[in-house]
């Protein structure tokens, strides 16, 4: 067992605890922007571990290339998760009145298309 | 090792089948979308895992492209459904 395997040996099921945190976070939290935050965060780690875990065993040559996906995977992952909320908000897939806080209403009016009060068309897919 | 490779792919496929159940469940699209994101990413993982079991690097350029797919087609399909809600 060399260094690289004992490293491996503790990163890839660390990260594959933090997938599975994340896939039962996604199945247990009430609505979908609180599923947001396991999906986003909790997968992200995970990947990482595991790909920090695989950069360990290849030659070097191939480390950067993961580390890149992993850097793709940190980049993406806020900007699915805020595209995904606000779509929800205004979709009104979420209720507002759970919101503690709630900046994105006024700032919509700013915008010039406020959340419309009427409930979504039937057919709408929320 | 070995053990703790089967280990890994067990917990993984563990998460992805609790990831379908809430793909399953998901009452509305966008659950399902960060689902599929989840799935996706879960995907990223075990190839990455089965590249350090075989020892070989070929699916390398793979999950590059996964990682990037997985990006765009949620945001594609947020974007539709605020479309068909009419918001856009």
């Amino acid at each position: 067992m060399t260094v690289a395997d004992v490293i491996t040996a503790v990163l890839l099921p660390a990260g594959a605890v933090f997938c599975l945190l994340g896939a039962l976070g996604l199945l247990r939290f009430p609505d979908i922007v609180s599923r947001l935050h396991a999906a986003a965060k909790a997968q992200t780690l995970g990947l990482m571990l595991i790909l920090v875990g695989t950069a360990v065993q290849m030659p070097l040559r191939y480390a950067p290339v993961l580390l890149l996906v992993v850097l793709f995977q940190l980049l993406t992952a806020p900007i699915t998760s805020q595209i995904v909320g606000r779509t929800a908000y205004r979709v009104q897939a979420l209720d507002r009145g759970a919101l503690f806080r709630d900046e994105l209403a006024d700032r919509l009016a700013r915008d010039g298309t406020p959340v419309d009060e009427r409930p979504p068309r039937e057919d709408a897919d929320r | 090792m070995t053990v703790m490779y089967t280990v890994t792919l067990a917990v993984l496929s563990a998460a992805g089948l609790l990831t379908l159940l809430r793909l399953v469940r998901g009452p509305d699209a966008l659950n399902r979308i960060v689902a599929l994101d989840v799935v996706l990413t879960m995907i990223i993982a075990g190839t990455a895992v089965g590249m350090a079991l075989r020892e070989d690097t070929t699916p390398l350029p793979v999950l590059v492209v996964l990682a990037l797919l997985a990006f765009t087609g949620s945001i594609t399909a947020a974007h539709l459904i605020e479309k068909r809600a009419g918001l856009r």
